[in-house]
């Protein structure tokens, strides 16, 4: 019972952050139907760009309060600021013209831009594992054999967090509202006066901003990071997408959970090797028996 | 310089010529119309009106200023705004906020506020409400405020369109054959909206096939035939021209 306990926790931490990555698939398939393979690679970027400001604040030591709040404020942002504009140079530069071609084109595309990225960042920071410094002090809870890291429970209320943000921002405000439209009927949407290409640059901005919280709570998460990351990740994180239905922001957050839960408990109950296994598996269940995800396509309330 | 003019537009697609030297002058405060048969181009200058297609030659005046290739969505800040043949509603939103989203160009709602929330976003945001109400009011649609688009029925999606396009404030608004597919009943109905409209100052411009409803409401008709202009005047002078006839009901015997 204290195993399914700590692996459940474990998952929906491990959820939390492909949930995070999941909505930036999720939100460029809605809108422009790419699935963008560099994404994954945006959110490895989240956690470099965060090693960097850390960095540059050079705050490793023991900080506390008001300087320790100051540090991650800024390193988050700024994680998130360069994320959201790698994002939308990535659109500018690759995807753009791109818009009209046939659809493996972009797809293409976005498997070069992939690689394009890894490279950058094996460049930049070489190509083994970076010790990520624990800014943020690590305190753990036992009871009864469970262990609940505070880690932990920031990784998961910073996804539940910025889901929340984001799915009020999409329902209940003009530039979400022109997203919508956008996704729904492009030309519609710029006849009745919506600058479609900045509504586009805006969604690739918000979720790779988003990839970029992600990579900066991995680090904080797992210790660590490397530029080979967001391989792997992004591919879990595809999948999480896919499960809870591609295009809908609450399926891919349910998606991440899900499949953060099935690696945790698969870890935990028949071994660490098969864990990955099962998510692909998982995928290819989906696809077969229910291609529109757990939620359906585009949105919850479809009728 | 006139409110409205499209002046020797042309406009080509590789070899064929969808709209030939077309000119056509609209004042402002009337209702005009654009009548032709199936392919005459008149949903093309429908297209190059709102920037969806640039004219390979000849100019478009509105409003003191050229808006010919000029992008859709600055066309439409500009105070021009358009419905569709087929219907294009966003399909999966309510009726209120398809009206809401017709808005967008008149807010000032930054990225800043919206992410944050502010004041600012939520005054601007219930203000846009209570006009895009309003508007659903306007042409009755005010009981289906909170339906999804695509469950109303086909005549009120029309109307619902309608709303949307002046939702964005225009001063010109394009109807692309707005009784397409009514009954005579809804055909009533919308005449009274379209002259509704135009008291409230907006000039009308409309595609239509219906000949009824064209020359029952048109100060001002022009008839399209293979991409050329061939006839131009009131109701009763287009009604009365041997090419118009003959474009219609072909060559007498």
């Amino acid at each position: 019972m204290e195993l399914f306990i700590q692996q459940v926790i474990n998952g929906l931490s491990l959820g939390g952050i492909y949930a995070l990555i999941a909505l930036g698939y999720t939100m460029v398939y809605g809108i422009i139907e790419l699935i963008n393979f560099a994404h994954g690679d945006v959110y490895t970027l989240g956690s470099f760009f965060s090693l960097a400001i850390i960095g540059l604040l050079d705050a490793s030591g023991e900080l506390k309060g008001w300087p320790l709040f100051g540090v991650l404020a800024l390193t988050v942002v700024g994680a998130m600021v360069l994320c959201g504009l790698v994002g939308v140079l990535l659109e500018r530069l690759a995807y753009r013209r791109l818009r009209n071609a046939p659809r493996l084109a972009p797809l293409i595309t976005a498997i070069g831009a992939s690689f394009i990225l890894e490279n950058i960042m094996q460049l930049w920071k070489g190509p083994s594992p970076i010790p990520f410094p624990s800014v943020v002090p690590n305190v753990v809870w036992s009871f009864h054999g469970v262990n609940l890291a505070s880690n932990e429970l920031l990784v998961v209320l910073a996804a539940l967090g910025l889901m929340t943000i984001l799915q009020i921002f999409i329902y209940n405000t003009k530039l979400g509202k022109a997203m919508r439209a956008t996704a729904q009927d492009r030309d519609a949407a710029q006849l009745m006066g919506i600058n479609i290409n900045m509504t586009i640059a805006l969604t690739f901005f918000i979720g790779s901003a988003l990839a970029g919280v992600g990579g900066f709570v991995s680090g904080v998460y797992y210790g660590s990071t490397w530029f080979y990351n967001g391989f792997e990740a992004g591919l879990k994180a595809f999948t999480a997408a896919v499960l809870g239905g591609i295009g809908n922001v609450a399926g891919a957050m349910l998606g991440g959970f899900v499949i953060g839960m099935i690696e945790s408990l698969t870890a935990g109950f028949i071994s660490d090797q098969w864990a990955t296994v099962a998510v692909f598996v998982l995928l290819v269940l989906v696809l077969i028996f229910r291609p529109s995800g757990l939620l359906g396509e585009v949105l919850p309330d479809k009728v | 310089m006139s409110f409205f003019a499209l002046k020797n537009v042309t406009k080509t697609f590789g070899g064929l010529v969808a709209v030939k030297e077309v000119s056509y002058e609209i004042e402002q405060g009337h209702i005009a119309a654009m009548i032709g048969p199936n392919g005459a181009g008149k949903s093309t200058a429908f297209n190059l009106v709102t920037g969806l297609y640039v004219p390979t030659a000849g100019e478009i005046e509105f409003d003191g200023r050229s808006i010919a290739g000029n992008k859709p969505d600055y066309v439409c800040k500009l105070g021009v705004a358009r419905t569709f043949q087929n219907i294009r509603l966003f399909a999966f939103m309510s009726a209120v906020e398809n009206v809401m989203a017709g808005c967008h160009v008149r807010m000032s709602a930054m990225l800043w506020d919206s992410l944050l929330h502010t004041g600012r976003q939520k005054r601007e945001e219930r203000a846009v409400r209570e006009k895009a109400l309003d508007l659903l009011r306007f042409v009755s649609l005010d009981r289906y405020a909170d339906d999804f688009a695509h469950n109303l029925p086909y005549g009120f999606q029309r109307r619902l369109e309608i709303a949307r396009a002046l939702a964005s404030d225009p001063k010109l608004l394009l109807l692309d054959e707005p009784a397409a597919g009514m009954n005579p009943r809804e055909k009533e109905d919308l005449m009274t909206l379209i002259r509704k409209i135009r008291d409230r100052g907006i000039t009308v411009f409309l595609i239509e096939h219906d000949m009824g409803l064209v020359m029952n409401i048109s100060e001002k008709i022009a008839v399209l035939d293979h991409g050329e202009k061939i006839a131009e005047g009131t109701p009763a002078q287009v009604r009365n021209d041997a090419k118009v006839i003959e474009a219609y009901l072909g060559k007498t015997a």
